[in-house]
């Protein structure tokens, strides 16, 4: 009789162990996806970073050239130039992308340089010469290039962070993401200001 | 200029009118009927005959109109979504003409940036390009922009000698096994065969013609899984 107790109470533990392995392997399994999608939500913070950076390091290039021109505005220059180094006075680490405050601040720096930079764009078509120049062309051809890139990119990161949400929200994830340390990742907006955009006419 | 203003704007607010993307099938299509049949096979094959010795894919791509569309999202998409260029080295090439809007763009995959930056497709476009598109000499546009995107490329990238013996036989095993798979969902219910197969089957742009050019001797354009990161130029006439 207490033989088959023992029996019992072995076979019982030996159920409840089982279940708390598969429950243990479960969670890592639902963790290690999570890191995957993490990192990639990451790798793609590193392209929008990277496209941000080279839109940067055009500017002063940029500037030069219109710079050459004779009565060429000159505030137009100058808020192009403050706007580049805000942005680049800002610290970005992956971290930027769990704060939303900061996520908010980067993206409003980046928008006033845009802002700035389509400004001056606007105000060279005042300056026909300039418009011809081959070597502003070439400059110009790579801003808008860069700027697509940009608005590509940024779509990319934000599919990324919408599948990474998706999950984290989603049953049964979401029960441990929050314990193991996986917060909501920001998405980018449109600019602020966008709404007013200049009329397009196609 | 206002265009970047634009298309921050569009790409975060969700697009009623976009365009339907075609589904390429050969190297050179016209869904505009301006070129000729055989401006159409000279492209084709001359086209066909670059990717084969070099594995890079360009593509030309005419239609009527953008709908209000970006060109610069659009042409994105349609490399995206016909996957130009290889997977390997995303040595793919778009060079898409809207005839009505009076607008062209080279798109240009991840691996050919390097040897086609922008200023220098933006001067293809400029200098080549939009002087034949001005003068509506639409299949010199073409063929001239084409040339001087192959010269521009050089020698970037080699067609790779396939390993055959490594490579074929799982391919023909996994083939064998879906087709078994396949059979056997097909006999065990009828309703159970898995959606988005018909998704390309209505064309839609500019209605005609493009499943049309000559289909036949080419063997017909297939992406390779390419990649794009909204890399090149456009431009307008």
């Amino acid at each position: 009789m207490k033989n088959k107790g023992m029996m019992m109470g072995c076979a019982i533990g030996g159920v409840i162990l089982f279940i708390i392995a598969m429950v243990v392997f479960w969670v890592i399994s639902i963790n290690n996806n999570l890191v995957t999608l993490e990192q990639g939500v990451i790798q793609q913070w590193a392209q929008v970073e990277n496209q941000y950076q080279r839109r940067s390091d055009l500017i002063p290039n940029l500037v030069n050239t219109v710079k050459g021109y004779a009565n060429f505005e000159k505030d137009v220059l100058i808020k192009v130039t403050e706007a580049r180094s805000k942005v680049s006075q800002f610290n970005i680490t992956p971290e930027v992308l769990n704060d939303p405050q900061a996520f908010a601040k980067f993206q409003s720096l980046q928008g006033e340089l845009s802002g700035a930079l389509s400004r001056l764009l606007v105000t060279v078509e005042n300056y026909p010469q300039l418009k011809a120049n081959e070597n502003f062309l070439q400059l110009q051809a790579q801003l808008e290039g860069t700027e697509n890139r940009i608005s590509v990119e940024r779509k990319k990161f934000n599919e990324t962070v919408q599948q990474y949400n998706t999950t984290i929200k989603k049953f049964p994830a979401s029960f441990f993401a929050g314990m193991l340390g996986f917060k909501e990742k920001q998405y980018f907006n449109a600019v602020a200001g966008a709404e007013n955009a200049p009329k397009v006419e196609f | 200029m206002k265009k970047f203003f634009f298309l921050f704007l569009i790409l975060f607010i969700s697009v009623y009118s976009q365009p339907k993307v075609p589904k390429l099938k050969l190297w050179a299509t016209d869904l505009t009927n301006t070129l000729t049949k055989s401006e159409l096979d000279n492209l084709n094959s001359r086209l066909k005959s670059y990717e084969d010795s070099t594995s890079n894919q360009i593509v030309a791509l005419m239609i009527n109109s953008l709908e209000g569309y970006p060109i610069e999202m659009f042409s994105y998409e349609i490399a995206a979504e016909n996957k130009i260029g290889s997977k390997k080295n995303d040595n793919g090439v778009l060079l898409l003409i809207a005839k009505d809007d009076r607008k062209l763009r080279i798109e240009v995959g991840y691996g050919l940036e390097g040897v086609l930056p922008d200023a220098l497709t933006s001067s293809i476009i400029r200098n080549v390009i939009i002087p034949k598109l001005k003068t509506q000499q639409y299949y010199l546009a073409i063929n001239d922009g084409i040339e001087a995107i192959i010269a521009a490329i050089g020698g970037e990238y080699k067609v790779e000698k396939k390993s055959s013996e490594n490579t074929e036989f799982p391919i023909i095993l996994i083939i064998i096994i879906f087709i078994i798979f396949w059979t056997i969902i097909k006999k065990s219910s009828g309703p159970f065969i898995p959606g988005g197969i018909s998704r390309n089957a209505g064309s839609g742009w500019g209605g005609s013609g493009w499943s049309s050019g000559g289909g036949g001797s080419f063997g017909g354009f297939s992406g390779g899984g390419g990649s794009f990161g909204g890399g090149g130029a456009s431009g307008s006439w």
